[in-house]
């Protein structure tokens, strides 16, 4: 048995006489508004039909896996929020977390719950923002996606009170977090939490029955549950297809076992736009749960454990995941015994979830690729590197 | 069997909420004023930006007072060299992920606030076209030299030299910073005393120890011990 | 919490299989990487049906000094010299069994990196292995489309190896205070 692959279908091109049809081959990207950043897709086409695309990606690559062995653990900090930049918290936890495996440091009690607050707001900003996106990729430009922004930009003040950047926020420590949150921040983001949930209402009411997203999505980009496994996909596109699989179930990291939530799943084995679409929806409820949780349980006390002065590990391999927003989040570092990791390599989501980006887009039709891109949810900070 | 395009319907009925509620309520406005006057008017001319430093906060916006752009250097009195916090050790310089801070030690040493004799830095420059804001340099800072700036209206015609702020640009005095980051000055500042006190109290104890030390040695009278003694004095 | 993958079972199945302690990781003999992980991934004790992340692992040629008690009981310092290699790592899980990691490793030279591509038992090798061409100039045997995939194609030389040194006209933006600037002012750098 080899692995899935879907193959091109069967086409022929229509001869008449005299006239004489060819394939299209059509660059889209890199600055197509629709691609997310800078991405191309080589999309050859039959009439509006695609029978091959080949995702062409890099422009945006840095190199940060050499970068970062060129530097100090700490000095690496900052660049993993340049990964995905719509999620900098959980790619700090990630790195932190490779980092707690090769240097043993016990994390105090709050700087755990406090994590668990970041990485769940960091959820509700991914996933809020990817389905205006995806929702503008559909063509409703502009309104949805600013509600979503609206909400976003709240999370946002959030981030800023509490690490003094938005987007870059470079919070968390090997060992805990970089400083403790101001005086009325639980407050504050009480009152965001507590009232996210009507925006959620909504923005459901907004879109889920609408005719023309559901015959937009509904049997678009399908994608099996054998493929998906078998191409390494994660994240709530996983899930989407009928897997039950989430890393804060199966890993537990950090204080998850701690918390009551449900892991949104389909059960059949269909996996197209509307359910990965639907899927986010849902999680963003199920964030709210332990969101409310964590904020009703979180201790005082300290907000970094004793890490020494000078990090520097003895020879080891260490590899840890996070459920990131976007999927499997992983380090994988090898430590020397120097100041600087010997290999240092990231494990995009992003990039191994384009794994299956030509076999959803084979026979359909070139709006839909867009869509289809859309609903994968790829940020080119994390694909390039 | 629900009539096709209900759901459209359902959606435009939620726009217009939207619409409508905007000009009764500001959150469900999908933009967020962030104006700095207090008066609240937005600038209209390029001559009405803030000019000087620290203008451009609100006390009704906290968002402000947390966020952080790029390092400056404290000093604690009113001559800003006299009194620069900075000793010129380069450990920021070597922690800076990007690389864009540039520190001469000065040659030869000169009171501080405290009147102890440092070394000051001769050239202190932080490149902010290459700095990237993530705050390394403030946390592996032993001298509480180096904090964050909230100042963001840097904008220059010059692309190399008008980014690259020297000494005189990133020295501000510690009162500027209790303006611009009030609860994170006041913890630093609650800090540096905390750790002062204890420093002196380990002090006092560890010349206490001596003492006692010193006069279990003289009641013993060894001539060696007396020997030591002198020599060490 | 994940529960480990234990690796006694697997040992005995394959001859060459070894184990690696200080890495924690099998190590795969040659031309035998796809059979093995064939069988991890359809043995109903394992049932590694998903193949998290693929890369690879330069090391350079280096001394190691090593303190080693000799027979007459002295202890005396003695430099080995390790050989240089390549690793290509794969960490492997159930999504099944929800079990995991187990690291599958192939070892190969530096000089001419072959190893056997395992992009056909786990899709999502197919980018991974690509990454690990453009990057390490490791060729996979078996790969569908291996090009490269981050860098252009007319990019020489593969930038992830550690004894990789950037060109000198390397299109850098000359910055106040740095080697840069200098190359800049003596003319090399055009910009």
């Amino acid at each position: 048995m080899s692995s899935p692959t879907a193959t091109a279908p069967n086409y022929e091109l229509i001869q008449q006489d005299g006239l004489e049809t060819s394939l299209l081959e059509v660059s889209m990207g890199p600055h197509h508004p629709s691609t997310h950043g800078v991405f191309r897709m080589d999309v050859k086409l039959d009439g509006e039909t695609v029978v091959d695309l080949q995702p062409v990606f890099g422009y945006l690559h840095r190199n940060h896996e050499k970068l970062a062995e060129n530097m100090s653990y700490l000095a690496s900090m900052p660049f993993t929020d340049r990964l995905d930049y719509f999620n900098s918290m959980t790619n700090n936890w990630a790195y932190a977390l490779a980092a707690e495996k090769l240097v043993e440091i016990e994390v105090p009690e709050r700087a755990e719950y406090l994590r668990v607050i970041m990485a769940e707001l960091t959820r509700l900003v991914n996933h809020i923002s990817l389905v205006g996106f995806f929702i503008n990729d559909l063509g409703a430009l502009g309104t949805p996606l600013l509600y979503a922004f609206r909400e976003r930009e709240k999370i946002m003040d959030l981030f800023e009170q509490a690490s003094g950047a938005r987007m870059m926020c470079n919070y968390f420590r090997f060992g805990g977090l970089r400083n403790d949150v101001p005086e009325g921040w639980l407050d504050r983001t009480r009152e965001v939490v507590d009232r996210f949930p009507d925006f959620l209402d909504e923005y459901e009411k907004l879109l889920c029955e609408n005719e023309i997203i559901l015959s937009r999505t509904q049997g678009v980009g399908c994608l099996s549950r054998d493929l998906a496994i078998s191409a390494g996909i994660t994240g709530p596109m996983l899930r989407a297809s009928g897997v039950n699989y989430d890393i804060r179930k199966v890993d537990q990291y950090g204080i998850y076992n701690r918390f009551k939530f449900r892991v949104p799943y389909t059960d059949d084995d269909v996996g197209d736009c509307y359910d990965r679409f639907m899927i986010r929806m849902l999680e963003m409820r199920e964030s709210i749960e332990i969101l409310k949780q964590a904020l009703r349980d979180i201790p005082g006390g300290d907000i970094i454990g004793k890490a020494p002065k000078i990090f520097k590990p003895k020879p080891a391999e260490a590899y840890a995941r996070v459920e990131g927003p976007k999927g499997e989040l992983g380090f994988y570092l090898i430590a020397d015994g120097t100041p600087k990791p010997y290999r240092y390599r990231v494990r995009p989501p992003s990039l191994i979830n384009l794994t299956v980006l030509r076999d959803m887009c084979l026979s359909q039709k070139i709006a839909d690729a867009v869509v289809i891109l859309g609903s994968i949810d790829i940020v080119l900070g994390e694909v390039d590197r | 069997m629900t009539l096709l395009g209900s759901g459209i319907f359902k959606g435009m009925a939620v726009t217009f909420r939207n619409f409508v509620g905007s000009y009764f309520h500001r959150e469900r406005l999908p933009t967020n004023d962030y104006s700095w006057r207090t008066e609240g008017s937005l600038p209209q001319h390029a001559g009405d930006y803030p000019k000087e430093e620290g203008e451009q906060l609100r006390d009704t916006t906290t968002v402000t007072n947390y966020s952080r752009n790029f390092p400056m250097l404290l000093h604690d009195g009113s001559e800003p060299m006299d009194t620069i916090r900075c000793v010129a050790c380069q450990i920021c310089e070597r922690s800076c992920p990007p690389q864009c801070i540039y520190i001469e030690k000065s040659t030869e040493k000169k009171e501080d606030s405290s009147g102890k004799m440092q070394f000051y830095p001769a050239t202190f420059d932080i490149d902010v076209s290459v700095c990237m804001s993530c705050q390394i340099c403030v946390e592996v800072c032993p001298f509480d030299a180096i904090v964050m700036n909230s100042q963001f209206e840097l904008s220059t015609p010059n692309r190399f030299g008008g980014l690259l702020l020297h000494q005189g640009d990133l020295l501000k005095s510690n009162d500027y910073y209790h303006k611009i980051h009030p609860e994170e000055a006041a913890a630093r500042d609650k800090r540096i005393a905390d750790e002062k006190t204890a420093k002196e109290a380990k002090k006092k104890a560890a010349a206490e120890a001596a003492k006692k030390k010193a006069e279990a040695k003289a009641g013993a009278e060894t001539e060696a011990g007396d020997e030591k003694k002198e020599v060490a004095e | 919490m994940s529960h480990t993958v234990g690796h006694e079972p697997i040992l005995g199945k394959f001859p060459g299989l070894e184990w690696d302690e200080e890495a924690g990781a099998l190590v795969a003999p040659a031309a035998q990487a796809a059979k093995i992980a064939t069988w991890l991934r359809d043995n109903d004790a394992f049932l590694l049906d998903y193949c998290s992340n693929v890369t690879g692992v330069d090391y350079l040629e280096r001394e190691i000094k090593e303190k080693v008690t000799n027979e007459a009981g002295k202890t005396e310092t003695v430099i080995r010299i390790e050989p240089s290699r390549m690793d290509i790592v794969y960490h492997l899980y159930s999504m099944q069994k929800q079990t995991g990691p187990l690291v599958l490793k192939q070892r190969t030279n530096r000089e001419q990196p072959e190893v056997e591509s395992l992009t056909p038992v786990w899709r999502s090798c197919e980018l991974q292995e690509r990454e690990v061409y453009d990057l390490f100039g490791v060729n996979f045997m078996g790969h569908p489309d291996q090009r490269r995939i981050l860098m252009w194609d007319e990019f020489e030389g593969h930038p992830m190896r550690k004894d990789y040194t950037e060109p000198f006209d390397y299109e850098w933006e000359p910055t106040p205070h740095d080697e840069v600037l200098e190359r800049h002012q003596r003319g090399k750098v055009i910009v």
